[in-house]
């Protein structure tokens, strides 16, 4: 037994020895909420991507972090699938009077998407009810926005229906949230235009959920991307770091942990003057940027 | 990246050299689809790939093995991968190739798999 022999007295000793011995998919989880990805660009506005369901938990750090204060909320979606969406009914702030949410997007269905799920027999409050200011704000897909300081760039995604990716800048510092997106190896124009939004970038949010065999074979089509063909999009644009995002759901934490060592590994195989930094993203996770 | 040939009797044996990569990989491709409709190619039993002198496979490269495996599928034939370098061998493993795409240690060994006269006369040779 590993703790045998260890002076265990305390859970501060206990939580190191874990923290020390087992492998993150042993002491925590990699969590299964669906997309919802805040971004802090030291503004007192808050910035999120997505409503998928850690929504919930995003509603929950706003009104705590404001004190019950209402709050500006300024939301970027990809699109607007159910799992990208379906956290919003359950989303605090919207029932605090004084929040204003303001829901970027290049989609001209957004409204009628957030209206629908709220509509019954889906959900017991409707839309109009919510107590928030809501606006819909369409953003034009491959030109620079400013939001509140900060420079928005989306960016046109192969997915059903369309999705979006977008670069954000702010204070030197850059962000690329790209997921629901799969990119075609045959096509050298969507390989250029996404080096482009991922040049550099201080971090790239990657939907990496499926392997590359299953991308581009019995899974082209269906939207989504791999770890490898993130690894070797940000090594080309030289961005920093990497975080595999969008988690296949039928993977569970030990298989998760195994494609991050692997991606680990394929960057140290193919990097070439470039270092790039691979992480598994998972709920609650914090970067500095 | 240079890309030559054998025929082993009934098999077609594809040699790729160097780094298979987003730069090359539509010239790869061109070439395959060449082996792959030559007379003859079509009624081979099947292709081996010998990696052993490939040094980089990237995910384009990859691509380039699997559309080789449908189109010889259409033929009637196989797509065999053989020798791989070790770093080729981990791209393989990392991206899952390894589970689409049948892979042996050595040619002879592919060959072996895909008609005795074919290991006969690279044996031969």
């Amino acid at each position: 037994m590993a703790a045998n022999g260890q002076q265990l007295d305390t859970m501060e000793k206990a939580n190191a020895f874990v923290e020390r011995r087992f492998p993150f998919s042993l002491r925590r989880t990699y969590g299964g909420h669906s997309a919802c990805v805040e971004f802090e660009p030291g503004s007192k506005e808050y910035f999120v991507c997505d409503m998928g369901s850690g929504a919930r938990a995003f509603g929950e750090h706003v009104l705590a972090r404001n004190a019950g204060q209402p709050a500006v909320v300024n939301v970027f979606m990809s699109h607007v699938h159910w799992d990208h969406i379906m956290g919003f009914p359950f989303f605090g702030p919207a029932y605090l009077p004084g929040t204003r949410i303001r829901i970027h997007g290049c989609h001209d269905v957004i409204e009628h998407a957030f209206r629908l799920q709220q509509s019954p027999p889906c959900f017991p409050v409707p839309f109009d009810h919510l107590a928030a200011s809501i606006e819909f704000i369409r953003l034009p897909s491959g030109q620079t926005t400013q939001v509140s300081g900060v420079a928005v760039t989306p960016k046109l995604q192969l997915h059903d229906g369309d999705s979006y990716g977008y670069r954000f800048e702010c204070g030197g510092k850059s962000l690329v949230y790209t997921t629901d997106s799969e990119h075609k190896l045959e096509s050298d124009l969507n390989t250029d235009g996404f080096v482009q939004l991922f040049r550099n970038a201080d971090l790239v949010v990657f939907d990496a959920m499926y392997s590359l065999a299953d991308a581009v074979s019995v899974k082209a089509d269906w939207g989504h991307s791999s770890n490898v063909m993130g690894v070797e999009l940000c090594q080309i644009a030289r961005a920093k770091r990497i975080a595999l995002f969008h988690h296949e759901p039928a993977n569970d934490d030990a298989d998760i942990e195994q494609i991050l060592r692997e991606t680990v590994r394929f960057e140290e195989l193919t990097q070439q003057g470039h270092r790039l930094e691979v992480l598994a993203a998972y709920d609650g996770l914090e970067l500095d940027l | 990246m240079n890309l030559s040939k054998s025929m082993y009797a009934d098999v077609l044996v594809l040699s790729p050299a160097g780094r298979l990569d987003h730069d090359n990989c539509a010239a790869f491709h061109s070439a395959l689809e060449r082996y792959l409709e030559e007379p003859g190619s079509t009624a081979a039993r099947g292709v081996v790939f010998d990696l052993g002198a490939l040094e980089y496979v990237s995910s384009a490269g990859l691509r380039c093995f699997m559309l080789a495996a449908k189109q010889a599928r259409a033929h009637g034939g196989k797509i065999l991968i053989a020798a791989m370098q070790p770093v080729v061998a981990e791209i393989f493993e990392i991206s899952r190739f390894s589970m689409i795409l049948e892979a042996f240690p050595t040619v002879r060994a592919a060959l072996e798999s895909l008609s005795p006269e074919s290991a006969l006369a690279y044996d031969r040779a």
